[in-house]
């Protein structure tokens, strides 16, 4: 191979450029794509206009970063109520590309791509793969799903662009997968963390192993460090976290680059503020709290301090790896997935690290929540593995009684730990259905 | 002379039970006799077969969790009091009963065949030898199950 800009001698992706711009001068782009998308949302979308009315703000009240923390919020529910087109700041005509998400409740969410938004996904879909070390001559298995959802297309550019082969695989079918996945030399494969974990339990059941894989990208769902140690040692990977959400983009918002150290936020498009979920008051840099992100330079569907629900922290110190733009802390937790049991709030990822600290790789669990005679339960349904099951009936009740003290121990609350055979509970080629509320409120 | 168990974990529910046995007899694996302990929860299925190796892939194969344990069998005299002074054996020298069941075949009038889960299988074979006890050989169970 001949030595180019973009294969595995060179340092840095051009595309990369905007990693490392020095701080004032990518306040000063901020500033400016800022003012600009604020004006666009307000003469184009009638609800940030009124919204923006009714506090008495217009577009010039944005003169400086820091006043963007003056304007209202945009929440989920608004592109419910607004379905299908009702945010659209471009006429359809320009509207190039329709996403949507899966709806599991009511109306799906729309989101709409013209031209100049997919050539930025795209750019932030290269840079997000550079980051992870990947380059031309890269082989890219994309097992995120085809379709309406963001994650397939988004990834499948992305990585086109950076002039990586493409596998276009989408979800589903392991079997295949692993096939594929070792017949074709892949070295990067892109799906959520829990479809890598059903892969790496699948592998093991057919004796098979993940030839030159090198990178995984994961994704779309929140995972635990725990999650990440048991993928990286059992595929011999290095697992990185990408994040991202259909109402902003799509994948591509931020990544971990190779130090795996917060994941940095592509500053340049996405604004992110921290803010205290239960008064919206803006949190300094390093406090824990709600992601609220902006777009910068998205035309077709603006989206002015969108609330993501997603619990994380800004941190400003630089990386070791020279980027300027800033990290956010992995986000463990979404404020959405959190239940509440008997006054208590839970957040799975809790249960899955009580779990992890047991068991030392992670079961396949299911959290059930009902509720008899007034009182809420909560029961972890836990498959028993190889590993863990005796012989002795007093084998097992003690370790269904060293899961509820884990589990106790991190959460506050004792809950009934159900054992139950392997392959029971259902498997996810997509998203993990870790809660399953069946209480009727 | 040790026997070996295989044990698989069952869910407490209706049908649970007969799926590793329809398992074993579409493989055509003969159960020579079994044990089932349960709670409310889940049961454990104890199982001796002849040929535990391939029992254990057709059962593992269909998704069951298996355990392999080792036994002893012992020959206990089949009269009123036989058990109780092999007990003795037991609580003299040390030994401790995780669980026991009975072999389905009895020589009537002879014998009948106990198996016992002990705590240090290594250790009793030694202690029980000593005593004079006759352990019973894996073979031996398989021969007399074949006759």
């Amino acid at each position: 191979m001949t030595h180019g800009w973009n294969d595995a001698t060179s340092a840095f992706h051009p595309a990369s450029a905007p990693d490392y711009l020095p701080r004032p001068q990518l306040e000063a782009l901020q500033l400016g794509r800022l003012q600009a998308v604020v004006r666009r949302a307000y003469e184009r979308v009638p609800l940030f206009r009124e919204r923006m009315e009714r506090l008495d703000l217009g577009p010039e009240a944005v003169r400086a970063l820091p006043d963007l923390g003056q304007l209202p919020f945009t929440v989920k529910a608004d592109l419910r109520d607004t379905y299908p087109f009702g945010l659209f700041a471009s006429p359809m005509e320009e509207v190039v590309r329709l996403h949507a998400s899966s709806g599991t409740t009511g109306k799906p969410i729309v989101v709409a791509y013209t031209a100049a938004d997919l050539q930025v996904w795209t750019g932030v879909m290269v840079r997000s793969f550079a980051a992870c070390g990947l380059h031309q001559g890269d082989v890219v298995q994309n097992a995120y799903g085809y379709g309406l959802f963001t994650g397939g297309l988004g990834a499948h550019y992305g990585a086109e662009a950076l002039g990586a082969t493409v596998i276009p695989i989408s979800g589903g079918n392991t079997e295949r997968q692993l096939m594929v996945l070792a017949d074709f030399g892949v070295t990067a494969i892109a799906c959520t963390p829990s479809y890598m974990v059903h892969l790496i339990e699948r592998a093991k059941e057919a004796g098979v192993g993940f030839g030159k894989l090198k990178v995984g990208i994961f994704g779309a769902e929140p995972w635990s460090e725990e999650m990440r140690q048991h993928i990286q040692a059992e595929a011999g990977i290095r697992a990185h976290d990408i994040y991202g959400l259909s109402e902003i983009i799509g994948p591509g918002v931020g990544i971990e680059c190779v130090h795996r150290d917060g994941l940095h936020l592509f500053e340049d498009h996405f604004y992110p503020e921290i803010i205290d979920p239960a008064s919206g008051a803006v949190l300094p840099d390093g406090s824990e709290g709600e992601l609220v992100l902006t777009t910068l330079s998205k035309q077709a569907m603006p989206m002015i301090r969108y609330r993501t629900r997603d619990i994380t922290a800004l941190h400003p110190e630089p990386c070791s790896c020279g980027r300027t733009i800033r990290r956010i802390r992995r986000i463990g937790r979404r404020s959405d997935d959190m239940f509440i049991i008997r006054g208590v709030n839970v957040f799975p990822s809790q249960v899955e690290t009580a779990l992890l600290k047991v068991e030392g790789t992670l079961p396949h669990y299911q959290i059930v929540l009902t509720r008899q005679k007034g009182l809420d339960e909560m029961e972890v349904q836990v498959e028993v593995t190889a590993e863990f099951f005796s012989d002795r009936i007093r084998g097992l009740e003690a370790l269904q009684a060293e899961l509820a003290d884990a589990i106790e121990h991190t959460i506050g609350l004792r809950v009934k730990v159900h054992l139950v055979q392997p392959k029971t509970i259902a498997r996810s080629e997509g998203k993990a259905k870790r809660v399953l509320d069946q209480r009727k409120i | 002379m040790k026997i070996r168990q295989l044990s698989l974990f069952l869910e407490n529910r209706p049908g649970q039970l007969r799926v590793p046995c329809k398992v074993l007899g579409d493989a055509g694996i003969d159960i020579l006799t079994m044990s089932l302990a349960d709670t409310q929860q889940f049961g454990i299925l104890r199982l001796i077969v002849k040929d535990w190796q391939r029992a254990k892939q057709v059962l593992e194969a269909a998704g069951q969790v298996v355990n392999v344990t080792d036994l002893l069998a012992l020959d206990v005299p089949d009269h009123a009091g036989g058990l109780a002074s092999v007990l003795e054996v037991f609580e003299r020298t040390g030994l401790g009963v995780e669980y026991m069941y009975a072999f389905g075949l009895r020589q009537r009038g002879k014998s009948a065949t106990l198996l016992f889960r002990l705590e240090d299988p290594e250790g009793a074979q030694v202690k029980l030898a000593s005593a004079g006890v006759a352990l019973v050989s894996a073979e031996e169970l398989f021969r007399r199950a074949a006759a």
